[in-house]
């Protein structure tokens, strides 16, 4: 399948073939030429933005310079944020996880038997992807709003008091990246459970284990390789999402994320060198932490 | 191992019986098994043999607990199992794939059953199980560095150290090359000697099964055609089945003229058949009898009626294939058809070329009277047989291929 493009991230490639041709570094060069303008460079820029000082003579303006107090400055004001966005980003990760994995589960394995369920069950998944994301978070804030169904039934049960909204929380955030990010994280996992060999399954059973122990020690183990891209595919970009969290959608001022403030300090305030410096800081950050995630799972193990 | 008890569960030092009572497997479409009865004694070695298609891996699924019986019960050791799920039995099976767990090591692997039932000490046996098969050295490596006869043996010893009260191995040679199959039988039939355990194999290979087994079923369509020691099953084959799928038979159908207290005559076309009566399944009517093409030997000239042997003939040689210590020869007739005769190459006995006119005898005790109707046998009953084993080889060039790309 196509997707299978998601899973082999983190399994070995077989070596290629040595052979120094010409050829293929001509074919190589348009992509680091893309690379090298498109990535580096910009990289370079915002490093150099992040280190720069008011300029003294004009207001609204910044020279080069060496302020690497910017740096402190924006983590001292922004920590909250910062830590409320991986904070959020994990809960929708596991929430992600929670959804994704039995869905993925059902449509790899359960369906196996029926190909055309399964691949209708496939469209269904991806179908999201057909109407804009800014569409379906705000028709999300419509579900939400204080006037809205949601909220309606919930007060008529009395489980929510009178005068709160969920628009602006962090449920709503969470459940808007979690909503937005379910499809990246099925179909990796599809994609390694689609190839799960049952007889593993089978062979757990032989060999004493209940149907748990054998999902445990067996199947999941096996679908590791999917989870990881799918954690990583769901995480990366939920951390940095300015979206769900700003006031527009689903967000607020209490919930702004990472996301909200570099594009307030880029757009709104104009503040350069701190954006690119909480830019730089999210990137180390997100660098850091999936370093971490990738060494402790091990994924040398994984066939 | 002796000191390996594991007295948990009713998992015990010695194999066990298994009965299977009046099981019948269903899968909608057709009938995989229908009322089959089964008693395997403990200890033995056991072979269920049969084309592929003829019930005996679902057979084999059904004790592992794999499948469910649509009617039926499964006994071992005499406790009712019918209804317990797979991880529940007692029993442990070498899969075909033999399914090691890519992801953990070969000692994990063969630890894991032990670890499941809470062994204590599960790498010390798993060791002990390993230094078994000769693969100790390995044991820290992943399935996927190892060979296929080495994985093999992983899955056997896998299976064996849990001491399963039954043992069952699925067509587990199935992908080895010639060599290390042979190799392999001897070392499957020396591990059942030494641990002891009921061994179940299921095969559609018919020498693996008459070399290894002490009793080879065999099974055909869903029901068992034959059953007994593989020396009784070649000699005295009861149906038209056995008598081809285990090893060559020549056929002939006839009408019984005379019926005796000892012995019976059949009228074939070409000639006449005394069948001793404890050798044939039917006495009257049209029968089929048969001979092994070993057991017979050939005439330049009529040798005229002897007492004590049957002579059946004139046929022509329509093929002859020199093979070292034997000679097979074809010989058609428009009464027989084909009839095949292998010849040993002694010194005494002289060639018979092609297009020679031959005569056909044998001792009269080597013939079998099966019990099939000559209409069912004529009919091409046999062409899952070829299909098989023309599958199994193709299989087995394919992997070989895998293997040398690799």
């Amino acid at each position: 399948m196509a997707f299978g493009a998601f899973a082999t991230a983190t399994t070995a490639a077989e070596p290629a073939a040595r052979r120094k041709s010409p050829i293929a570094l001509l074919l190589l060069l348009p992509g680091l030429f893309y690379l090298g303008l498109f990535f580096l460079v910009p990289l370079l820029s915002l490093v150099i933005t992040s280190l720069q000082e008011p300029d003294p003579l004009i207001f609204g303006q910044y020279q080069n310079a060496f302020r690497w107090e910017n740096y402190v400055t924006v983590l001292e004001q922004y920590w909250p944020q910062a830590v409320r966005s991986f904070g959020f980003a994990a809960v929708a990760t596991l929430c992600a996880l929670l959804i994704g994995f039995p869905l993925a589960y059902f449509i790899g394995i359960t369906l196996r038997r029926w190909p055309l369920l399964q691949a209708l069950a496939l469209v269904l998944v991806i179908a999201p992807f057909f109407i804009s994301f800014l569409l379906r978070t705000i028709a999300w804030k419509q579900i939400f709003s204080d006037e809205g169904p949601v909220v309606g039934f919930l007060q008529s049960l009395a489980i929510l008091p009178p005068g709160v909204a969920i628009t602006g929380s962090a449920f709503a955030v969470i459940f808007g990246l979690t909503y937005n990010f379910i499809p990246f994280m099925t179909l990796p996992i599809y994609t390694s459970l689609e190839r799960l060999d049952l007889r593993y399954v089978e062979a757990g059973g032989d060999l004493y284990a209940s149907p748990r122990s054998t999902f445990f020690r067996v199947t999941l183990p096996l679908a590791a390789p999917g989870i990881m891209s799918g954690t990583l595919l769901t995480f990366i970009p939920a951390a940095g999402d300015y979206i769900n969290a700003s006031r527009e959608f689903l967000g607020s001022t209490d919930t702004a994320m990472i996301g909200n403030v570099i594009e307030a300090n880029f757009l709104v305030l104009q503040n350069f060198p701190a954006a690119a410096a909480l830019s730089l800081v999210l990137m180390a950050a997100i660098l850091v932490l999936v370093s971490v995630y990738v060494k402790r799972s091990g994924t040398e193990d994984l066939l | 191992m002796s000191n390996s008890a594991v007295p948990q569960g009713g998992f015990a030092e010695a194999g066990a019986d298994l009965e299977l009572v009046g099981i019948t497997k269903r899968f909608p479409g057709f009938t995989a098994i229908e009322d089959l009865d089964l008693r395997i004694p403990a200890g033995s070695f056991f072979a269920l043999l049969g084309p592929s298609g003829c019930g005996k891996t679902t057979t084999l699924r059904l004790i592992a607990g794999l499948e469910e019986p649509t009617a039926g019960r499964i006994l071992i050791g005499g406790k009712d199992v019918t209804s317990t799920k797979a991880f529940q039995r007692p029993v442990n099976t070498v899969f075909q794939s033999y399914a090691l767990f890519p992801h953990m090591t070969i000692l994990e692997n063969v630890a894991f059953g032990l670890k499941r039932r809470k062994v204590a000490n599960a790498d010390a046996l798993a060791h002990e199980a390993l230094r078994l098969v000769e693969l100790d050295h390995v044991s820290a490596r992943k399935p996927a560095q190892l060979s296929g006869g080495q994985q093999q043996r992983v899955a056997l010893a896998r299976a064996v150290v849990n001491r399963p009260a039954l043992l069952l191995l699925d067509e587990p040679l199935g992908a080895l090359d010639l060599k290390l199959r042979r190799q392999m039988q001897i070392e499957l039939k020396d591990i059942q000697d030494t641990v002891g355990l009921t061994f179940l194999h299921v095969t559609h290979d018919q020498e693996e099964a008459m070399t290894m087994a002490d009793t080879v079923a065999v099974m055909n369509k869903g029901v068992i055609e034959q059953m007994g020691p593989p020396q009784e099953l070649y000699e005295l084959p009861r149906t038209a089945f056995v008598a081809t799928f285990l090893g060559q038979s020549n056929l002939m159908t006839g009408r019984v003229v005379s019926s005796g207290g000892t012995s019976m005559v059949v009228d074939v076309a070409a000639g006449q058949v005394e069948v001793p009566a404890e050798r044939a399944q039917r006495t009257s009517g049209e029968v089929v009898v048969g001979i092994r093409p070993e057991k017979v030997t050939l005439h330049a000239s009529d040798p005229g009626r002897q007492t004590g042997r049957n002579v059946v003939g004139p046929g022509r040689i329509t093929d002859v294939s020199f093979s070292g210590v034997s000679t097979q020869y074809e010989i058609t007739s428009p009464a027989l058809g084909v009839f095949t005769v292998f010849a040993q190459n002694t010194s005494i006995s002289r060639m018979h070329h092609d297009g020679d006119e031959v005569w056909m005898s044998w001792e009269v005790g080597h013939t079998f009277g099966l019990a099939d109707e000559p209409s069912s046998v004529s009919a091409n009953r046999f062409a899952d047989d070829t299909d098989t084993s023309m599958i199994a080889t193709q299989r087995r060039e394919q992997l070989e291929a895998e293997l040398e790309g690799a």
